[in-house]
């Protein structure tokens, strides 16, 4: 059957068209959904399209950002934030990072054999806010309490504030197409606090609170960290292998964090 | 929905999610764009929407409604090939010819958008087509070639220059 394919023209007949999100499939870039529909995985009856709903509007106010939800992804590296830069820049290729939105990022659902949605860490260590609307109108939370409550919400924008220094470090992986592995994001505020976070683990990204307790050895806080997260075990990695190469991460961001004092 | 492809105003029945892929290759019988993973994963659908090289197998129709879509079919003719599609031959860039169409069409993107002859530089940009034939050096090779102005006869083929670049074993 033939979808109902909606186009807003505007954030708000966005949000009206959107209602409390029942059964509507909302698409951004379309590079996870698309895949959907041609192998007939998903057959959507209603589908909100954005690509003209003008949510791609950046907004910079001295430190703080406002990125409306489908800013492609290759557009954070004009930010100049080292560690999102980083962290957009190890999604998928030029092609897919210029097509591929923020909010889809953020609302992709587990990948069948690998975890996805890598901005989530940069943004988490961030400490993002997102605003977004649904069944109970708008809503503006922290990523990290929006996170597992993501369906049938529609994001419109991502806030933060430029931190004084951040940074990324992955497993790296032999081709563009591979998902990433396990990466770890992590910044530091002009108040010294730091803020550490994972993606390639069980489930969404996920804080390191325990690593960042730790945070000034960077030893304890590596070791730290594998409390802080259940490991994925996929087809691109066991668990153990994650639990592993987890604190090395933490201690390579945590290098990257100090070097740019 | 309306598409200018390869210059021409074409008006487009497909549905609105059906993929761009679809629409050239099904609809409108252009079959340049190759249908590879139609997943994102190979490349071998990469069209020009309005300039920028996109996977046309990731792109729904009504998203890209009213943009112009180059396709090989715009780049040169048979009688009258096109830099890159020179330099594809001359450099022996091609041998399955399967990821050929989305290698081009990405060079040149790349081309345009002034890249350099820098081979990583290239590779970066061709960092999402897959080539199962080639080992890519050659396609690196025709690329730099393009950005430098080398002309060519594309009835010639560069023998060995593969060889010379892993190491002069020619
Ligand atoms: C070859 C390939 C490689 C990839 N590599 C990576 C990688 O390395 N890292 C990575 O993180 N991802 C990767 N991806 C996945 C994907 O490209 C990204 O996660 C991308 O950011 C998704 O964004 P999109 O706009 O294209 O999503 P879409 O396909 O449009 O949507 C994805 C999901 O989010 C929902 N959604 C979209 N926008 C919104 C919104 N505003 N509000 C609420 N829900 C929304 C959709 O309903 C859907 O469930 C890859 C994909 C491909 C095809
Ligand atoms: S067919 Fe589109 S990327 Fe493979
Ligand atoms: S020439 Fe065969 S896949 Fe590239």
């Amino acid at each position: 059957m033939a979808s109902e394919v909606l186009m807003p023209s505007s954030p708000s007949e966005a949000v009206s068209l959107f209602g409390d999100g029942a059964a509507t499939t909302v698409i951004g870039g379309g590079t996870v959904v698309m895949p959907e529909i041609t192998y007939g995985r998903l057959a959507p009856d209603r589908v909100l399209l954005l690509t003209n709903a003008g949510l791609d509007t950046v907004a910079v106010d001295g430190d703080t950002i406002t990125i409306g939800a489908t800013t492609r992804v290759d557009a954070l590296a004009e930010l100049g934030i080292d560690g999102l830069t980083a962290c957009a820049g190890n999604v998928a290729d030029g092609e897919i990072r210029s097509q591929a939105t923020v909010g889809g990022n953020l609302c992709v659902g587990q990948g069948h054999e690998a975890p996805r949605g890598d901005l989530q860490g940069a943004l988490l260590a961030l400490d993002a806010t997102v605003r977004s609307t649904g069944s109970d109108g708008e809503r503006t939370e922290s990523l990290e309490t929006f996170l597992p409550h993501r369906h049938a919400r529609l994001v419109l924008e991502v806030n933060f504030t430029r931190p004084a220094a951040s940074a990324f470090a992955a497993l790296e992986y032999p081709h563009t197409h591979e998902y990433t592995v396990l990466a770890v994001s992590g910044t530091r505020t002009a108040d010294g606090t730091i803020r550490l976070a994972a993606t390639g683990v069980a489930g969404p990204g996920a804080r390191l609170r325990s690593a960042e307790s730790a945070a000034s050895d960077p030893e304890a806080a590596g070791a730290a960290a594998v409390n802080d997260v259940t490991f994925a075990d996929d087809s691109l990695a066991s668990a153990w292998y994650r639990e592993q190469t987890l604190p090395v991460l933490v201690r390579r961001v945590l290098a990257q964090l100090e070097e740019s004092t | 929905m309306n598409l200018t492809i390869n210059g021409v105003e074409t008006p487009i029945e497909s549905g609105p999610l059906t993929s761009l892929l679809d629409v050239l290759r099904e609809e409108l019988g252009i079959t340049s764009p190759k249908a590879g993973c139609e997943q994102g994963g190979c490349g071998a659908c990469t069209v020009l929407v309005d300039g920028e090289p996109r996977r046309s197998c990731l792109t729904p129709a009504a998203s890209v409604d009213g943009a112009a879509i180059t396709t090989v079919e715009g780049l040169g003719t048979p009688e009258n090939l096109s830099p890159v599609q020179q330099a594809f031959t001359h450099h022996y860039a091609a041998q399955c010819g399967f990821c050929t169409s989305g290698m081009m069409m990405a060079s040149q993107a790349y081309i345009d958008g002034g890249g350099t002859d820098d081979r990583e530089a290239i590779q970066h940009a061709l960092g999402g087509h897959v080539c199962r034939c080639t080992g890519y050096v050659k396609i690196i090779d025709a690329v730099a070639a393009v950005v430098r102005g080398e002309s060519f006869d594309p009835n010639v083929t560069a023998a060995g220059t593969a060889m010379t670049n892993l190491g002069g074993m020619a």
